[in-house]
């Protein structure tokens, strides 16, 4: 059992929540506890991850970079070693931003096998 | 897992209000083993008292939308509140979906709130098998009130019977029908039975069995029903009235104290049991188990003398701290 715990969240815009479903069962049947917290601000995210102890964030992006790189932001400040992934629509210049916070991007079309191998590493699980 | 004095010292961080030193006592509980041992003798000295409220009920009763609008009005009353919300793990691959922050959203960032999710990992009963100690970790660290949402149950899954002070079954109009109401199981833990949903059609039939079935209860056991919208906020008030009324009769019979003791009791078990089994697997894997299962494989003896001879191994240590 790995036991380990990934926090799915939402910033920026409302809706599209089936991205982050599909994810989340991937991850499930992968084996993780995936903690879904739904449409999130910043601290709420922060929060949410301290108060859950997770292993890993996984952020959706939907459209508003600026909260997403917030919330990364507050996150390294709390929990420096919590890694991070995200998935929605990142654009070319927002992945660039967010790698350079060493976030791990996943943009439209890439494949769940990718996704949920990331989290295994991310994890420690190898 | 660290030994004693780091365990003290995080557990001493939580006291002192750090909610991230509270949430790794509560993967720490959850890791289980000697961690978690540590971590219940750390928690002997502290002080501090909670109230526990399950919230149970089959699988989309409406428990945890109903443990946010219970949150809210304990909050409104200015009570601080602490939610254990327990979801399934698959049996095959361990895995889990923990859904019930979805509905706990107006909390987020609320800093009186904490809320946990903790997957059963395996544990039957309607609980994980950490949920104890971590209501013990709330109960440390000063956290007054302390709801559990149980996974969705069906009839047999009554942990959390035990573990809480106040019962909340959730049920929703149209369900069962008499025959039902008098069921033995889930119908016979409620303190309150919880008629959530209450804007559908079949309320009036739902609570007419209801009454009928706690007609027939003993006088002493006269569970309230109550009808509420939680997706409304409607009913709220009355179900915290509901809950204040049950602690305090509970607690003017000694009733609440009976059920402590029950409670220790069953945790005793609980633990003493998944010792036993942890060392007999232990056993059975190493070399005396392998030469007994041999014996019996050449039928030089019987399976039942076996068995004797393998617990035998296990209660020649009268120390304590050599014990299983």
């Amino acid at each position: 059992m790995s036991g380990k715990r990934i926090l799915m969240a939402k910033t920026g815009l409302d809706g599209h929540w089936r991205g982050p479903t599909i994810v989340a069962r991937a991850l499930r049947d992968a084996g993780f506890e995936v903690i879904m917290i739904g449409m999130a601000r910043p601290e709420e995210v922060v929060q949410a991850c301290v108060d859950e102890d997770v292993d890993l964030v996984g952020l959706n992006i939907g459209g508003h970079i600026d909260v997403a790189v917030r919330a990364v932001t507050a996150l390294r400040e709390e929990r420096p070693e919590l890694p991070v992934f995200c998935g929605g629509v990142v654009p070319p210049h927002a992945k660039r931003k967010l790698e350079a916070l060493g976030v791990e991007v996943y943009p439209p079309g890439s494949q769940l096998p990718d996704i949920v191998g990331a989290a295994r590493r991310l994890t420690g699980l190898g | 897992m660290a030994g004693p004095d780091a365990m003290a010292e995080l557990v001493a961080e939580a006291v002192g209000g750090s909610r991230s030193a509270l949430a790794r006592l509560i993967s720490v509980a959850e890791r289980g083993g000697e961690g978690s041992a540590a971590l219940e003798a750390a928690l002997l000295p502290c002080r501090g008292e909670s109230y526990s409220i399950g919230i149970t009920g089959a699988p989309g009763a409406g428990k945890s939308t109903l443990a946010s609008a219970l949150t809210t009005e304990l909050q409104t009353a200015g009570e601080r509140v602490a939610l254990l919300a327990v979801d399934p793990s698959s049996p095959l691959t361990r895995g889990a979906i923990l859904g019930d922050r979805v509905r706990l959203q107006p909390h987020l960032g609320n800093p009186e709130v904490f809320i946990r999710s903790m997957a059963s990992r395996g544990h039957l009963g309607g609980l994980a098998m950490a949920t104890c100690t971590a209501r013990r970790v709330l109960e440390a660290c000063g956290w007054p009130l302390v709801l559990i949402e149980t996974v969705g149950v069906g009839q047999a899954e009554l942990d959390v019977a035990g573990a809480t002070d106040t019962v909340l079954v959730v049920l929703n109009p149209g369900w069962g029908d008499e025959m039902q109401a008098n069921k033995a199981g889930l119908m016979e833990i409620a303190d309150i039975f919880v008629i959530n949903k209450a804007d559908r059609q079949g309320l009036e039939a739902t609570r007419r069995d209801l009454e009928a079935a706690i007609a027939a209860n003993a006088p002493t056991r006269r569970p309230a029903i109550v009808e509420t919208v939680a997706t409304e906020g409607t009913g709220l008030n009355a179900l915290r009235e509901a809950i204040a009324d049950h602690r305090q009769q509970t607690t003017a019979s000694g009733e609440h104290q009976r059920r402590r003791q029950a409670r220790a009791v069953t945790e005793l078990r609980d633990l003493a049991r998944a010792r036993l089994e942890l060392a007999l697997e232990a056993q059975l894997a190493g070399a005396a188990g392998k030469a007994l299962a041999d014996a019996v494989t050449r039928r030089e003896t019987d399976v039942d003398s076996a068995a004797r001879r393998l617990l035998a191994t296990l209660f020649t240590r009268s120390d304590p701290e050599q014990a299983p």
